[in-house]
C-alpha cells in the first residue's frame, strides 16, 4: 500500500516536471526549423474549409502542380481547377460592408468583394473600366474640355446579385445618399464637388461639377466610389442609415455586382463570400468562395501565410525589418511592395512652441526663434541619415526619398538629391552664425542668447522610435540636441481641439508622421502648405498646414495649378511646387513607405496598389 | 436570508448606477476618435468626420451623453456600434459562445487540474510534488499570457504544426471533423489560460487545506481511527474547499468579460477581443456594453459566493 503510493506520488511529481520541461525543450528545439519537418505528419497539411462543398474542394497541395486527380473538375477545361476558398487574412476585422460608413481600410476592402465603382486603379496607377465600358476622356468626348462635367458609359446587361438590373438609377441614388449630412457617409469628400448626376439613357450618365474640375476621375472611381444598390439602401439617406433595423441589417449585407456575393458576416471576425451567379464574367471567377477573416497582428498575420501556409494572402505588414525579413526568408510566400503608402516626413514648426507664449503658442503670428532661419532647416536636413533609416529599420517597407509628393510616377520630381553630407550641414550652419558651444550650437539674436536645442515628436511606434534615435544622433554630429518625444497615436492623430498633444497643435519644433495624396490628382494633398491653410486656435486646430509654412511664391503656384487643366502642365507644376517645399525646407521627406502585403507562392493575381484597395483585382485571382 | 438578499439586491442598484457614470465619464474624457485612422487622409477631411460625429452624438457634452445612454439602457436600448452601425447587443450574442466555449473551458479544467494539485501539495508539503507544483504555479503567476501565447505558437503551430494560428469560427460543428478541428485550433489559447488560472487557484487550495490541517477536528478524526485518505477527503477538504469556492464564483464574471490578449492574439472572436478593438477605435456604445454588463455579473456573483458562504458553513449567518 505505502509503496504503491509511494510511486504514484514520484510519478506524480515526475509528471509534472515532465510538462514543465517540455515546452522549454520545444523552444530550444524550435531554433533550428530545418531540423523537424520529419515530425510534422499530416497534420501540418490545414484542412482548408470544412465547410465547403466536397466537390468543389480542391484541396490544394501547395507544392503539387494541378498533375493530378481530375475527379471533381467541372465542366472548366483542365488548365487550373478552379474552386475552393480563397483565404485572406486581415490584422484588423472588417465590421461593416458598406463602403460608405467604413471606419478604416479594412472596410473598404470587405465591400470591394461585393461592391464596384465604374472604375478602380490598377498598381500603375491608371483606370480601368469596372462597372464602365471605357475610361472617359477629352479625346473620346467622355471628358468635357472646360472641365465642367464627366459622361460615363456603363457595360450593357449588369446586373445586382439579386438578378435585378444595375442602372444609371443607382449611380445617381449613391451620390444623393452620400450628399446628405446627416447620412455621415465616410467617402462624403468625393461627392462634395458634384452639382448633379443625371440620366443621358440606360447606359449612360453624365456628373456634373459645382466648378470646373481638373480631376473627372474623382466621384464613383476606387475605394470611396462603389455604388450601392438603390432598391436596398432607398430608405437609409439621412439619419436612418445608423439607426433603422432594415438599414442596419442592409449595412452588413449590402448587394453587389462584384464576382461574389454575402454568405455569411460576422462583423470584427470574418466575412464569407460565395458565388454571385449574375457576375457579367462568372464563368472566369476562380473561387467558388472567399474568406476575410481579421484581428490578431501583423506578425503572425504574416507567419500564417508565410510559414504555416493557413491562408492565401496577407494585408498590411507593418512590421520592423528585422522581424519581418526572416518569416519572408522562409521561400513560400511572395511579398507584394510597390507604389506608396506615403511618405515618412519630418514636419518642420514655423511657429513658436515656447511654453512661455501660453495661449500664443504656436500661433502662426509667432515666427520661431530659429527654425524660421534657413540654414537650420537645411542643415537638418543634410545631416540626416535616410540611407541608414531605411536599410536598417524599414527594409522592404521603405524607401529613402527627397521628395513629399512621389505617385503616381508623373509627379514624382527627378531634381532633387538628399545624400548626407555632414561636412556641408556643419559649414551652413557656421557660416550663418551658429558657433558652437560645448556640443550645441547657439547664436546671439537681439541680444538674446538661443541654442539649438529642439523637441522633436512623432506617435508611439517602435519603428518611430528607432527613427527618432537615429536622427537624435544624426543632429548631434552637427551641434543640434534633440529632445525626443512619443505620443500615444490615438491621441497624436486625434483632431481634439482639449489636448496639447495632437500634431495640429504642434508644441513642439519638429513632428514625424507618414502622410500621401489620396488620389492621383495631388492638388488636393498640395493645398496642405498654402498660408490659408495654417493651423490655429481661430479654426480649432483643424487645418493641414500644421508646419505653419506660409510662403507667397507657394501659394502663386497653387493658384496657378487650380486653374490649370491640362494634366502635362499639372503635373510640371506639381513637381515644381514639390522641389519648393523641399529645397525651402518646409519639410523634411525621409522614408517612401511601401507596406508589404503577402501572398502564398501559388495564388496568382495580387499587386500591391497606390490608390486603390490591395485586392482591387480579386475577381481575377487564382490559384 | 429573503430580506438579506433583498437588501443585497438595493444596495446593488445606486452601486451600478455609480460604475456606470465612472465607467462613462472614463471613456468620454480619454482621448480619441472613432474616425482616428482616417486622421491623415485627405480624402476623409476634418469637415466630413465633424458630421459623422454629430451623427454620433459625440457633439455633446458627456454628461448629457450619459444621460441619453442610460435612459435608452433603461427601454432596453443598448444604441448602436459605431464600427459596424449595428446595435451593440447582436455584437454581443455573437462573440459570447466562442468566449464560453474557450475562457469556459479553460477555467473549467484549471478548477479541475487545480484542487487534486493543491491538495496534495498541502498534504505532501515540502515533497518533491509540491516543489515542483510551487515552481509551476510561480511560473503560471509570473509569465504573462502574451508570452505563453507566443510561445506556444511558435513551438506548436509553426514549427511543429500541430495547431492552426488563425481561429476558424464558421466551422460546421454538425460533423466529427469539426469538432475535431474546434479542438484543435482551441488548444493553444486554452492552454495559455489554464497555466495562467490553475496557478492562483492552486495556491489558493494548498493554504486553505494547509490552515485546516492542524486544526483539533483533524485530530479528533484521526483519533477516532480514520482512514488518512477520509479524513483529507470528507473532513479537511470540504472545510477547505469554503473559500474555495467564493473564489470560483467570483471568478465566473471573468469568463464573460473574456481573455482580452490570449483572444487577440489565437483570433478567438470573443468578448475580450471585442472590448479591445472597440477600445482602440473608441467605439464607446460598445466598451460601454461590456463593462457595465461585466459589472452587473460582478454583482451578481459576489452575491452568489456570499449566499454560498453561508450555505456552505453554517456558522454564517445572515441577519
Amino acid at each position: 500500500m505505502r509503496s504503491m503510493r509511494n510511486v504514484w506520488r514520484r510519478s506524480g511529481a515526475l509528471a509534472l516536471l515532465l510538462i514543465l520541461i517540455i515546452p522549454v525543450l520545444a523552444a530550444c528545439g524550435g531554433q533550428q526549423p530545418a531540423a523537424q519537418p520529419t515530425t510534422a505528419p499530416p497534420a501540418a497539411q490545414p484542412t482548408a474549409a470544412p465547410t465547403a462543398p466536397p466537390a468543389a474542394q480542391p484541396t490544394a497541395a501547395p507544392t503539387a502542380p494541378p498533375a493530378a486527380q481530375p475527379t471533381a473538375a467541372p465542366t472548366a477545361p483542365p488548365a487550373a481547377q478552379r474552386g475552393g476558398r480563397l483565404k485572406i487574412l486581415y490584422w484588423q476585422a472588417v465590421t461593416t460592408l458598406n463602403p460608405h460608413l467604413a471606419t478604416g481600410t479594412k472596410d473598404f476592402d470587405g465591400a470591394t468583394v461585393i461592391l464596384e465603382p465604374l472604375a478602380r486603379y490598377n498598381e500603375n496607377d491608371e483606370l480601368v473600366p469596372f462597372l464602365a465600358a471605357e475610361i472617359p476622356t477629352i479625346e473620346n468626348g467622355g471628358v468635357a474640355a472646360d472641365g465642367t462635367s464627366v459622361t460615363w458609359k456603363l457595360k450593357p446587361g449588369l446586373k445586382w446579385s439579386d438578378g435585378s438590373d444595375f442602372t444609371v438609377d443607382d449611380i445617381i441614388f449613391t451620390w444623393q445618399y452620400c450628399a446628405d449630412e446627416a447620412t455621415a457617409c465616410t467617402t462624403k469628400a468625393v461627392f462634395d464637388p458634384i452639382a448633379n448626376v443625371e440620366k443621358i439613357d440606360d447606359t449612360t450618365v453624365k456628373i456634373t461639377w459645382k466648378e470646373p474640375n481638373a480631376n473627372p476621375y474623382i466621384s464613383f472611381v476606387g475605394p470611396n466610389g462603389m455604388i450601392l444598390q438603390k432598391k436596398q439602401f432607398e430608405k437609409c439617406i439621412g439619419a436612418a442609415a445608423s439607426t433603422d433595423a432594415a438599414c442596419q441589417a442592409a449595412n452588413l449585407a449590402p448587394i453587389g455586382t462584384n464576382a461574389w456575393k454575402l454568405k455569411e458576416f460576422k462583423p470584427g471576425d470574418v466575412v464569407i463570400y460565395e458565388r454571385n451567379p449574375f457576375f457579367r464574367d462568372a464563368d472566369n471567377v476562380f473561387f467558388d468562395e472567399v474568406e476575410i477573416k481579421g484581428g490578431g497582428d501583423a506578425a503572425s498575420a504574416a507567419r500564417a501565410v508565410c510559414e504555416t501556409e493557413e491562408v492565401d494572402f496577407a494585408w498590411n505588414l507593418q512590421i520592423p525589418k528585422a522581424v519581418l525579413e526572416p518569416i519572408l526568408a522562409s521561400g513560400k510566400c511572395d511579398p507584394l511592395a510597390g507604389g506608396s503608402f506615403g511618405v515618412e516626413r519630418i514636419v518642420v514648426n514655423f511657429s513658436n512652441p515656447d511654453p512661455a507664449l501660453g495661449d500664443k503658442r504656436s500661433e502662426p503670428d509667432q515666427p520661431h526663434p530659429f527654425l524660421t532661419d534657413p540654414a537650420v532647416r537645411k542643415a537638418i536636413s543634410l545631416a540626416i541619415n535616410r540611407k541608414a533609416i531605411a536599410e536598417q529599420l524599414y527594409g522592404p517597407t521603405g524607401q529613402p526619398t527627397c521628395n513629399v509628393l512621389v505617385v503616381p510616377a508623373s509627379v514624382n520630381s527627378p531634381n532633387l538629391t538628399c545624400e548626407r553630407d555632414v561636412e556641408a550641414a556643419k559649414k551652413l550652419l557656421e557660416d550663418a552664425g551658429w558657433k558652437l558651444k560645448g556640443s550645441v550650437r547657439e547664436k546671439e539674436i537681439g541680444g538674446k542668447t538661443v541654442r539649438l536645442v529642439v523637441s522633436f515628436q512623432t506617435s508611439i511606434n517602435p519603428l518611430r522610435q528607432s527613427t527618432q534615435a537615429i536622427i537624435k544622433s544624426n543632429l548631434a554630429e552637427i551641434g543640434i540636441q534633440v529632445n525626443v518625444k512619443a505620443i500615444d497615436a490615438s491621441v497624436f492623430f486625434s483632431g481634439d481641439p482639449g489636448n496639447p498633444d495632437t500634431l495640429d497643435k504642434f508644441y513642439a519644433d519638429l513632428q514625424m508622421y507618414t502622410n500621401g495624396p489620396s488620389n492621383t490628382d495631388p492638388q488636393q494633398y498640395l493645398q496642405a502648405w498654402i498660408c490659408d491653410e495654417r493651423a490655429s486656435a481661430a479654426n480649432q486646430w483643424n487645418r493641414s498646414n500644421d508646419g505653419r509654412y506660409c510662403n507667397p511664391e507657394y501659394d502663386a503656384l497653387f493658384e496657378q495649378l487650380k486653374k490649370e487643366l491640362d494634366p502635362k502642365k499639372r503635373a510640371e507644376l506639381a513637381i515644381k511646387m514639390n522641389d519648393l517645399l523641399v529645397t525651402d525646407g518646409a519639410i523634411i521627406p525621409l522614408i517612401n513607405r511601401q507596406t508589404p502585403n503577402a501572398k502564398v507562392k501559388a495564388l496568382k493575381g495580387p499587386t500591391f496598389n497606390t490608390f486603390d484597395s490591395s485586392i482591387w483585382n480579386i475577381a481575377s485571382w487564382s490559384k | 436570508m429573503a430580506q438579506y438578499v433583498l437588501r443585497r439586491v438595493l444596495i446593488a442598484v445606486p452601486t451600478l448606477l455609480i460604475i456606470s457614470f465612472v465607467i462613462f465619464a472614463i471613456l468620454a474624457l480619454a482621448p480619441g476618435d472613432p474616425l482616428a485612422q482616417f486622421a491623415l487622409n485627405p480624402a476623409i477631411p476634418e469637415s466630413t468626420r465633424e458630421l459623422i460625429r454629430i451623427q454620433f452624438g459625440l457633439d455633446q457634452p458627456w454628461y448629457v451623453r450619459y444621460v441619453k445612454w442610460l435612459t435608452a439602457l433603461a427601454r432596453g436600448d443598448w444604441g448602436f456600434s459605431f464600427g459596424t452601425r449595428g446595435p451593440v447587443i447582436d455584437l454581443i450574442w455573437q462573440r459570447l459562445p466562442q468566449t464560453l466555449i474557450v475562457v469556459g473551458t479553460a477555467y473549467l479544467i484549471a478548477v479541475l487540474i487545480a484542487i487534486p494539485i493543491g491538495v496534495i501539495s498541502a498534504v505532501k508539503q515540502y515533497s518533491l510534488f509540491d516543489q515542483v507544483a510551487t515552481f509551476a504555479a510561480f511560473i503560471g503567476f509570473s509569465v504573462p499570457s502574451f508570452f505563453t501565447g507566443l510561445a506556444l505558437m511558435l513551438v506548436f503551430a509553426i514549427n511543429l504544426k500541430w495547431f492552426p494560428i488563425v481561429y476558424n469560427s464558421t466551422l460546421n460543428l454538425a460533423g466529427w471533423d469539426g469538432i475535431v478541428e474546434q479542438i484543435r485550433q482551441m488548444a493553444l489559447p486554452v492552454t495559455v489560460l489554464v497555466v495562467q488560472q490553475t496557478a492562483a487557484l492552486t495556491r489558493f487550495m494548498r493554504s486553505s487545506m494547509l490552515d485546516n490541517l492542524p486544526l483539533d477536528y483533524v485530530r479528533t478524526a484521526r483519533a477516532k481511527g480514520l482512514a488518512d485518505r477520509m479524513v483529507i477527503i470528507r473532513h479537511v477538504l470540504r472545510n477547505s474547499m469554503i473559500p474555495v469556492v467564493t473564489l470560483i464564483a467570483l471568478g465566473i464574471p471573468t469568463i464573460f468579460a473574456g481573455a482580452i490578449i490570449t483572444e487577440n492574439l489565437f483570433r478567438v472572436n470573443g468578448i475580450g477581443q471585442l472590448l479591445i478593438t472597440s477600445i482602440q477605435n473608441s467605439d464607446t456604445p460598445v466598451v460601454m456594453a461590456i463593462t457595465f454588463i461585466f459589472a452587473c455579473l460582478t454583482v451578481l456573483f459576489n452575491l452568489i459566493a456570499d449566499i454560498l458562504y453561508g450555505v456552505l458553513d453554517p456558522r454564517v449567518r445572515y441577519s
